[in-house]
């Protein structure tokens, strides 16, 4: 445990933690030689293969006709759930689906049956010697199926609401409080229902997998995932292998969002196809396939009732969420946790209501929950300072939440009000009029809305290997992904400050199953749960030298306690006496060592007692009983934001942005700013072009394509701002790290319709906020 | 995609030859329209023609107009010096389209010929009166938020033309030439050219099979020359018109002269409305005449439940069009 | 039955040699026969120019190099390279000319190369991503993304690049509004576009300054 000092104690800002460091993997992908998961053309034999879909949404297959789509040249096999090879377990079975672990988010695989679920279900594979023929034979490829009537979506007349006693629907934050009588009996009353539409993440690097049987009873998979544990494990289990036996690689992952989280169908088809075949196979879905492939954001609605004094002061809030599920899940983001905990408030209570319907299951979409239920508590909120004529700022302040209001835990830390501050600021907040409608630029109508978001620290923990050569170069490995978010960098500062090395003599490797396993890249987890098993292994590699050094008799150490030696910059030197010490090189060099190995364990967030963590934290609180478990741990951001609004024509335009974040030790400023813009755009797209339209009666997507589904583009982005609060958390893990990739979302579809209300006084809740909706408010009196 | 057999035309009479020769052959030009149909299965053509080589590129005055060869791309008409100060409109309508790469491959004979966006026509899976005659249309109970209000039938409620160019032509009187297989060329204006869906949606223009465009002229005039083209969408680029208006005004005086006025993204087909355009006529230029004008120009219309909204937005988006050229 | 939903053993063959050899081993557990070569390469002339059906052999220049890919007419460019070149920097998004993810120059333009046909770009010069940098020193365009981040995932980057080093050429990159309209046709769901923007303004500006 000595060992483990605090990062932050030990490390200061001298070393490259905490750089604007451009990205390491920056070269391979300026240069086209990053290679991707369908990128891998030398396996020997590759073959292609195309899935073919549903028309229909509901139904059973009645038979295939083949006939002309075997007449094409080069088609190799027509796999259907007629003949292909059986897996060991579904996930159809709920028990087997547990076995598969958390990765496996589809309870329904097709293929397995006749049955049909949902539009654009796979129902057969195609494979031929080229992509043009497989997909050319797919289309010839007819398909028998008796249809029956879909249930659209839960909006469908014909579709059953319940409340969900399991899944992730049914996981609700506690009620406190009596919140129907102190809404009852609260001054202020404000009740209102918010509508958000389907949302696909649309990574542009659509789910690809080359499935390569390099013998009968061991696979590797080049998968487009987050998740390379989390496939291997879901993969072994299906096809009756060990997890040895399976091997995931993803060295470059072209964006995901939370749709690469889980293991969708088409990575289980694609090495069943390359079993089969006895050759590997390469399966990319197709744009549209992409949208009933990987999940989506499903759609919902909100029903926010708050109760307040006459000053604005919560007394009550009531969430209740009702969303569409597939018939074989019980999926919903969990919109109230955020809604739970944003402010101090005393009465809370939840419910959530679903409906099965015939679509693809819904999944994790960049902070899920937190991103939805923002916009509904902070559009409620900007109500409730109009209301009692407050400034929304203020309105904010007045209900800070100093504890966890949910769980009445102390913050690990946090930074929320300095975020306002310096946001305000930054955006020139004081220069808002604060009546709506006022203010103008030619015939355009000026807005300025603010909102807050807040992640949680999810726990998690990972292992990592850290391999010192005495020349002067380290090899880092840890199984985690990189989807743009930067890990390859970060973790490489890491690893040079923790070694005393420079960056370029470090290399991060990641991406493999062989590598020590971690968690899955995503619910923000990755750079605090890698970040810490690195520096933790690299705590490793320094205790195992110390051992060498306090035994060599021509060491400088020789002799001394381990626990009076610290390292430093490469070196290990006494603790008193920081002078006498010596480089690891020439320890290593007498010892006859070219390299030493360490590994650890890092672990991260509020789930963990984390000995890391509490130590961290015994050292903070000096009495010695604080500890890690007994805090709540979240990141805090806040928006603001500036919208142009055509009062004829209905369009809104974000003109300006800022952002301000306290999430932690910033690991490199530069790759965070970006996904903290990366965030908001994606939240600007929600908050006016993004949603993806299902026929009420069909129950297939009428939009699935990137001209169709609005994903913004160069053009309605304007200059963005965005800063890091400096935020030391000495009890998320050995780093302070807190993650980043989804605080930057949360609150921005909330800012941008707060300002759209600042600029024409009307209230839109319904997202997106398209022309339509605009319009059609701006027709009704303000 | 279908594996079709090849061939490049050297001249228009070798392309219309070849067509006249294989009726099932389509001629495949800048391909942004073809192949993106063709990748969805949508059309099969067992051989197609490349009319790429053809030359048909050239942009001139002429004594009927300007000419544009419909192998020009729209790029280069967009940017083009005549269009830029002659036909304000046409490269508005051009640059405002699709994106920088597409515009460099499209041509502008291939632009006319774009294919609706209706969801229903563009997924074999759905029913679709246009893509398979007589199988019905889901977007008059489901989808048709994008779809249009004006010109429609009970069969199909597509805005058949998509784009934006077709609509700055219509406005201004452009004139087709089309050439067929025996060389000979026929004249067709545009406002002929599209076809109202009726009980026919899959017959969208009067193109003769094996027929080509070969050119489109646009005849001068001081409401080309005071013409523009505003365009709405739900994205500020790279994304197809909500609505639109491409206008002309010869003002004088703060009379109306002549006024040219054609709607995008509301009709079945590039919406020239003389309705407004007679409105406009001898008025003075004001907004209230603008207003009479639009509300003249959507006096047919036929909303249904998700585009209702277009009837107001395409009346403000020509209020706000002709207030730009009017001055 | 399950024989019936495979193409019978008279199918025909890959064109690849080293496949058919790979298969020969393979097998695979269907074990379906192999098929024989590729037939109609036949280059039919008619009356009026050469007729191109089934696989024939294109030669591309691509990035200052004569290639060769046995392809048949239908092939996209993107598909020639991705698959059959194995220059695998251009990406594919969306196939259908709607992310610019596979943006490339044809005789210095930039295109879409998933609605290109390889066939029509015989005698045209192509430049990819894998073409800018000279040996170990990356294009000025290159070396600003690096500079200013402007990428995440990396996926929509060449098309960005391609996009951007073409956006200056033009000269359209002359103001930040300018820039950002006539970067519109690469999709980045990651969101770098202030970071695009940044390099392809910086690009435009050192140029201007020759």
């Amino acid at each position: 445990m000595e060992m483990e000092p605090n990062f932050a104690d030990t490390n200061p800002k001298a070393g490259v933690v905490g750089q604007p460091l451009s990205r390491v993997d920056g070269r391979a992908k300026v240069t086209g030689a990053a290679k991707y998961s369908a990128e891998y053309n030398q396996l020997p034999g590759l073959v292609h293969a195309v899935l073919k879909t549903s028309d229909v949404a509901r139904g059973r297959i009645t038979g295939f006709d083949v006939s002309a789509a075997r007449q094409v040249p080069g088609v190799l096999a027509i796999i259907t759930h007629e003949n292909i090879p059986k897996l060991a377990k579904t996930p159809n079975n709920p028990q087997d689906q547990q076995a598969m672990g958390p990765g496996a988010h589809m309870g329904f695989l097709p293929l397995t049956s006749d049955q049909v679920h949902y539009a654009a279900q796979p129902v057969a594979i195609v494979v031929a010697d080229t992509l043009e023929r497989a997909q050319h034979a797919a289309a010839l490829l007819r398909v028998q199926i008796s249809p029956e009537t879909p249930v659209a979506s839960f909006r469908d007349p014909k579709a059953e609401e319940f409340k969900p006693k399991e899944g992730r629907a049914a996981q609700l934050p506690k009620p406190r409080g009596n919140a129907q009588a102190a809404f009852a009996g609260a001054p202020i009353q404000l009740t209102a229902t918010y509508e958000h539409a389907i949302n696909h993440h649309n990574p542009m690097e659509p789910g690809a997998t080359t499935a390569h049987w390099e013998a009968p009873d061991r696979l590797t998979v080049y998968d487009a995932t987050q998740g390379i544990v989390w496939t291997q494990q879901a993969l072994s289990v299906m096809l009756g292998l060990s997890a040895d036996q399976v091997r995931v690689v993803n060295k470059f992952l072209g964006g995901g969002f939370g749709c690469k989280g889980s293991v969708w169908p088409h990575t289980v088809l694609a090495a069943q196809a390359a079993r089969a075949m006895g050759r590997p196979v390469k399966l990319v879905l197709t744009r549209p396939q992409q949208f009933t492939g990987m999940g989506h954001r499903e759609d919902q609605d909100q029903t926010l009732r708050l109760g307040a004094t006459s000053e604005g002061k919560l007394l009550a809030l009531l969430h209740e969420k009702t969303s569409t599920t597939s018939p074989w899940d019980a999926y919903a983001e969990t919109n109230s946790k955020i809604v739970d905990l944003l402010y101090a408030c005393p009465a809370f209570e939840a419910t959530a209501k679903l409906a099965k319907a015939n679509v693809m299951t819904s999944t994790f979409m960049r902070a899920p929950g937190e991103a939805p239920g923002s916009f509904a508590i902070e559009s409620l909120m900007d109500d409730l300072a109009y209301r009692v004529g407050v400034d929304p700022l203020q309105i904010r302040l007045l209900n800070y939440a100093d504890r966890d209001p949910s769980t009445g835990k102390p913050w690990s830390s946090k930074s929320l009000k300095e975020c306002y501050a310096r946001g305000a600021e930054l955006f020139g907040w004081a220069k808002r009029n604060p009546k709506n409608g006022q203010m103008r630029q030619g015939k355009l109508l000026v807005g300025y809305g603010m909102a807050s978001g807040t992640y949680p620290v999810h726990s998690g923990q990972g292992n990592a290997r850290v391999r010192l050569y005495a020349d002067g170069h380290a090899v880092v490995q840890a199984a985690a992904t990189d989807l743009g978010t930067g890990t390859y960098t970060v973790i490489t500062q890491t690893a040079a400050d923790a070694l005393g090395l420079a960056p370029e003599n470090i290399r991060f490797e990641l991406g493999d199953s062989q590598l020590p396993s971690t968690i899955v890249s995503g619910g923000s987890m990755a750079a605090g749960t890698v970040s810490s098993s690195v520096y933790l292994a690299a705590q490793d590699v320094w205790q195992k030298l110390t051992k060498v050094a306090v035994m060599d008799k021509k060491s400088p150490l020789f002799g001394a306690k381990p626990t009076d030696i610290e390292a430093n910059g490469g070196r290990l030197q006494l603790k008193a006496n920081p002078a006498k010490g010596e480089g690891f090189a020439e320890i290593m060099k007498r010892a006859m060592m070219t390299d030493l190995e360490g590994s650890a364990t890092g672990r991260y967030g509020a789930g963990y007692e984390s000995a890391q963590a509490a130590l961290n934290a015994k050292q903070d609180a000096a009495g010695g009983k604080d500890d890690a478990a007994g805090h709540s741990m979240h990141s805090f951001g806040a928006h603001f934001c500036e919208v142009h609004v055509d009062p004829d024509l209905g369009t809104v335009r974000v003109k300006r942005w800022v952002s301000v974040i306290g999430g932690g030790r910033i690991l490199n400023p530069k790759t965070a700013r970006s996904q903290i813009m990366g965030g908001a755009i994606m939240g600007i797209g929600a908050a006016l072009m993004e949603g993806t339209v299902r026929d009420p009666h069909l129950a297939r997507y009428t939009n699935a394509s990137l001209a169709d589904y609005h994903v913004c583009v160069n053009a309605d982005i304007p200059e963005m701002t965005v800063e890091f609060v400096d935020e030391k958390d000495p009890y998320i893990n050995a780093m302070g790290v807190k993650g980043i990739g989804e605080i930057s979302i949360v609150g921005t579809s909330a800012a941008v319709a707060n300002a759209i209300y600042h600029a024409t006084g009307r209230r839109l809740r319904s997202l997106p906020i398209t022309p339509d909706k605009m319009l059609e408010a701006l027709r009704q009196p303000a | 995609m279908n594996d079709f057999s090849y061939t490049a035309a050297a001249t228009a009479k070798e392309a219309t030859g070849l067509l006249k020769d294989q009726p099932t052959a389509t001629y495949l030009a800048g391909g942004t329209t073809l192949l993106d149909l063709m990748k969805a299965n949508l059309l099969a053509p067992p051989h197609l023609v490349d009319v790429n080589p053809l030359p048909l590129t050239a942009i001139e005055q002429t004594p009927d107009g300007l000419r544009i060869g419909a192998m020009a791309r729209m790029s280069a008409v967009g940017e083009h010096p005549l269009v830029v100060q002659g036909y304000p409109a046409v490269s508005k309508s051009l640059l405002l389209a699709a994106s920088p790469q597409l515009r460099n491959m499209a041509s502008i004979g291939g632009n006319l010929l774009q294919r609706t966006r209706c969801g229903y026509f563009r997924d074999a899976a759905f029913p679709c009166n246009k893509r398979v005659p007589g199988s019905g249309c889901p977007a008059l109970e489901g989808d048709n938020h994008n779809l249009a209000v004006l010109g429609v039938s009970e069969s199909c409620i597509a805005t058949a033309y998509p784009g934006d160019l077709a609509v700055a032509l219509a406005a201004l009187d452009a004139v087709l030439t089309l050439e067929n297989a025996k060389g000979k060329q026929r004249r067709v204006p545009i406002t002929e050219f599209y076809l109202l869906p009726g009980r026919t949606p899959h017959k969208e223009n009067v193109l003769e099979p094996g027929e080509l465009i070969v050119a489109v002229t646009i005849p001068q005039a001081a409401h080309a020359q005071r013409s523009t083209y505003l365009k709405v969408r739900e994205r500020s680029s790279y994304a197809y018109a909500l609505a639109s208006a491409a206008v002309g005004l010869d003002v004088q005086g703060g009379t109306i002269r002549t006024a040219r006025v054609a709607l995008g993204g509301v009709g079945a087909q590039p919406w020239r409305s003389r309705e407004a355009e007679k409105v406009l006529t001898g008025q003075p230029a004001t907004e209230a005449t603008f207003r009479a004008a639009a509300a003249a120009a959507l006096r047919e219309a036929q909303p249904r439940k998700e585009n209702a909204y277009k009837v107001d937005l395409v009346q403000n988006t020509l209020v706000r069009a002709l207030q730009e050229v009017a001055g | 039955m399950q024989e019936d939903l495979f193409p019978a053993s008279d199918a025909p063959q890959p064109a690849d040699d080293s496949r058919r050899t790979f298969m020969k081993q393979a097998g695979g557990i269907f074990g379906f026969a192999l098929a024989a070569p590729l037939a109609g390469q036949a280059e039919r002339l008619t009356a009026y120019s050469k007729t191109t059906t089934g696989v024939t052999t294109l030669t591309l220049r691509i990035n200052g190099q004569p290639r060769t890919v046995q392809a048949e007419p239908r092939v996209t460019l993107l598909d020639a390279l991705r698959e059959r070149l194995d220059l695998t920097g251009t990406k594919k998004g969306c196939d259908h000319g709607q992310c610019g993810a596979c943006t490339v120059l044809v005789d210095g333009q930039r295109v879409n190369s998933c609605l290109t046909l390889a066939i029509t770009t015989q005698g045209k010069e192509i430049t990819t991503i894998e073409g800018l940098a000279q040996g170990e020193a990356l294009h000025p365009m290159q070396e600003a993304f690096l500079k200013h981040d402007g990428f995440q995932c990396g996926y929509c980057t060449p098309g960005q690049i391609m996009s951007g080093v073409a956006c200056v050429k033009e000269g359209h990159a002359t103001t930040d509004d300018q820039a950002r309209e006539w970067m519109s046709g690469n999709l980045c769901r990651c969101g770098a576009y202030a970071n695009i923007l940044a390099a392809v303004r910086e690009v435009a500006t050192q140029q201007a300054k020759g």
